[in-house]
């Protein structure tokens, strides 16, 4: 617990949430309010759960990332699983994307009318699956960010080594820094730093980030997941700002080197390839995902099958782009809370555990 | 021998079998009082006041957890709703549904429990049945128990007492059954972390002598105390602001829960009582309950305030956040 209870400690948390709302005051005369986006779900959902939110002065504002797998991943894909459920495949998925609805149904949907869907805790789950079904199709959604893309790729080697022919993978894996490109890039979206992500850093390195200091004058701050660890990426940024300074700080360092996990690396290199891919609201972003190189598309589910993972046509009411470029927050949205609530949700920001509008409601409304 | 020995159909046929396992498992348990003699229903004597009356069922998966079994959990989990109720309880119904295979001695073993259960409950076990179904039925072992309570005078009792500047109190830890079920179901942790299945009218009658200033009482089983405290402050006028800082955690619950992602005050305790009753008395009710050995851990996590209808946590950083609902079933089967 001392990797929890530490980093937790009341005392320290309102010494820096002290601090920055100072240092604030003294910024408040010679800058526009600080606009920093937590790129991650998970810090979306902690900010919520500490209060952190709660501390900050008017001028420090927090805005959600588009960094939470299952808010991004476009209704296209969910279609496209939803096609092949329909085929009496078995679609194998985390538990998150069940709920998720595509232009019109979800999974959760189609298993009530009979399609074979199963949670898996552990991507290792789906080689099971397969061995224990030799007559039919596996499917594994293979979704999510770096941190997730490893043990998901590692399903490869390991249908190889199994032997196994009826395994294959649904793939809208994404990648972080096209994506924080793609904001910087966009006029309409105003962010002056970035807290970037805890586990994504761990596998990219936290020099990945380097770029968008020193070429873009975005100062970031790799940080942890617990209260400390956010509110000293908050204060750090504050000084930063303070001071006239613009610098890469990884707050992170009790996990997260500079160069990252080469073992990951390697892994992504041997078995993927980069590919365009389509962000749920914000649309297609250029070499922003990783598909599975050609001399392995055997696992390759959307080439086995031949489904389109591509467009969709979610609920034209819902905002959830614009939730997850940070162009508004949550509660701006008019169906929050009405006609989108967690049990009854419009986008996947509402469905999954870390979605930005989850957060909200569950925390913050 | 008993060992071996397993529950057949026949068990619950109505024939020589059944007879055998009223006579061996049952009678021998609780034959001494109103069951004695096997009536279609049990004769008891008038009680001079108000009656509760209350029942449940429980499916718990596993059976067998640390710190308890299905046994003792239906008795406490009948025990507890009628305490809460601001009565004392008496008498018990106890009805199994059991799974057609089920090893004798573990039957055995949980109807022991019941016996040991309702003894230190005060309440007597006084009418029964037993059915068996075919194998894929049921899980195990399934138990309803229902029971009744003479209401103790003093209290007046309800969510509609509750008033601004109220303290909330609870007698322990919090969630300790919700996650020592949860570790042994998934063949988490050592052990260590035991279920909190107890009864809590001792507790209750602990607060006889503040029947005046207590305005309600509750065990927070199902939804933890979440739920609980949602439920009072739903349309109300008033609303509650707890302390992270004093909320009783277990260093085993916390752990597993930080490790599962589950909120604490969403998962449930069968052996906890909470009760929120005014400022003046607080202090004397915490003193009382610490003296009983079922509440050494007692203590205040907070108030209630004019905030209507929402539940707000101050975090240990100093932030504030809403105390939701669990959206859903978290925690399927854990009573």
């Amino acid at each position: 617990m001392k990797y929890i209870d530490g980093y937790r400690q009341g005392d320290a948390g309102k010494f820096l949430g002290k601090r920055i709302v100072e240092n604030a005051a003294l910024l408040a005369d010679k800058h526009e309010p600080i606009y920093i986006m937590e790129v991650c779900g998970s810090h979306t959902m902690a900010i919520s759960r500490f209060g952190i939110r709660d501390l900050l002065p008017p001028n420090v504002k927090l805005l959600s990332g588009p960094g939470c797998p299952v808010c991004v991943t476009d209704a296209g894909y969910i279609d496209a699983a939803l096609s092949l459920a329909r085929k009496d495949v078995i679609i194998a998925t985390f538990g998150d994307m069940v709920r998720v609805p595509g232009s019109k149904k979800s999974l959760a949907d189609v298993r009530s009318e009979g399609a074979d869907v199963r949670i898996c805790y552990s991507p290792a789950q789906a080689i099971t699956l397969a061995q224990e079904n030799p007559e039919r199709e596996v499917v594994f959604m293979a979704i999510g960010f770096e941190t997730t893309m490893a043990p998901v790729t590692t399903l490869i080697p390991s249908a190889e080594a199994c032997g196994l022919t009826n395994l294959s993978l649904l793939t809208a894996f994404k990648l972080v820094p096209p994506a924080l490109n793609a904001l910087i890039a966009d006029a309409e979206v105003k962010v002056d730093a970035f807290i970037c992500p805890a586990h994504v850093s761990a596998i990219i390195g936290a020099e990945a980030y380097r770029p968008y200091v020193e070429e873009r004058g975005v100062p970031c701050v790799v940080c942890g997941f617990e209260p400390l660890d956010i509110l000293y990426g908050i204060d750090n940024i504050v000084s930063q700002f303070l001071n006239g300074e613009c610098a890469l700080v990884n707050q992170y360092s009790r996990v997260v080197t500079d160069a990252g996990n080469a073992t990951a690396q390697k892994l992504f290199e041997t078995f993927l390839t980069p590919v365009d891919a389509g962000w749920r609201g914000i649309g297609v972003i250029p070499m922003s995902g990783m598909g599975i190189r050609e001399q392995y598309e055997k696992y390759d589910a959307a080439k086995r099958f031949g489904v389109s993972t591509d467009g969709g046509s979610p609920d034209p009411g819902c905002m959830c782009g614009d939730v997850l470029k940070g162009k508004i927050i949550p509660s701006d949205c008019p169906m929050f809370g009405d006609a989108c609530t967690p049990q009854n949700p419009v986008g996947p920001c509402m469905v999954s555990s870390e979605g930005s509008c989850a957060a909200y409601f569950k925390y913050e409304r | 021998m008993d060992e071996k020995k397993r529950i057949l159909l026949g068990h619950g046929g109505g024939g020589l079998l059944t007879r055998n396992l009223i006579d061996e498992e049952i009678l021998k348990r609780f034959g001494d009082g109103p069951l004695r003699g096997l009536p279609d229903g049990a004769l008891l004597p008038s009680i001079d006041g108000d009656i509760v009356f209350s029942t449940d069922s429980f499916v718990v998966s596993p059976g067998f957890f640390p710190g308890g079994n299905i046994g003792d959990l239906a008795v406490h989990g009948t025990v507890n709703d009628i305490a809460v109720s601001g009565a004392t309880p008496l008498w018990l119904s106890l009805a199994l549904i059991i799974e057609e295979g089920l090893p004798l001695a573990s039957l055995q073993t949980v109807l022991d429990s019941v016996r040991t259960a309702a003894d230190n409950c005060g309440v007597q076990v006084v009418t029964g049945d037993t059915k068996v179904v075919r194998k894929g039925q049921c899980d195990g072992l399934y138990v309803n128990t229902a029971g009744i309570g003479k209401k103790i005078a003093g209290f007046n009792l309800g969510s509609s007492q509750v008033q601004t500047g109220d303290r909330v109190l609870v007698s322990g830890n919090l969630g300790d059954h919700g996650m020592a079920v949860m570790a042994a179901r998934e063949g988490l942790g050592n052990g260590a972390l035991k279920s909190d299945s107890a009864p809590v009218h001792r507790l209750v009658h602990a607060l006889s002598p503040f029947a005046a200033d207590v305005r309600f009482m509750r065990d927070p089983t199902r939804g933890g105390m979440a739920a609980t405290l949602n439920e009072i402050v739903d349309g109300a006028d008033v609303g509650i602001l707890l302390r992270e800082d004093s909320l009783p955690f277990s260093a085993g619950a916390k752990g597993l829960a930080e490790m599962l992602g589950f909120d604490l005050l969403h998962v449930a305790s069968e052996g906890r009582m909470m009760c929120i009753c005014s400022a003046e008395a607080a202090e004397q009710v915490i003193e009382k309950w610490r003296s009983l050995p079922e509440g050494t851990d007692a203590c205040e996590i907070g108030r209630i305030t004019e905030d209507s209808g929402r539940v707000i946590l101050e975090t240990g950083i100093g932030g504030k956040r809403i105390v939701d609902v669990p959206q859903g079933e978290l925690l399927p089967r854990i009573c």
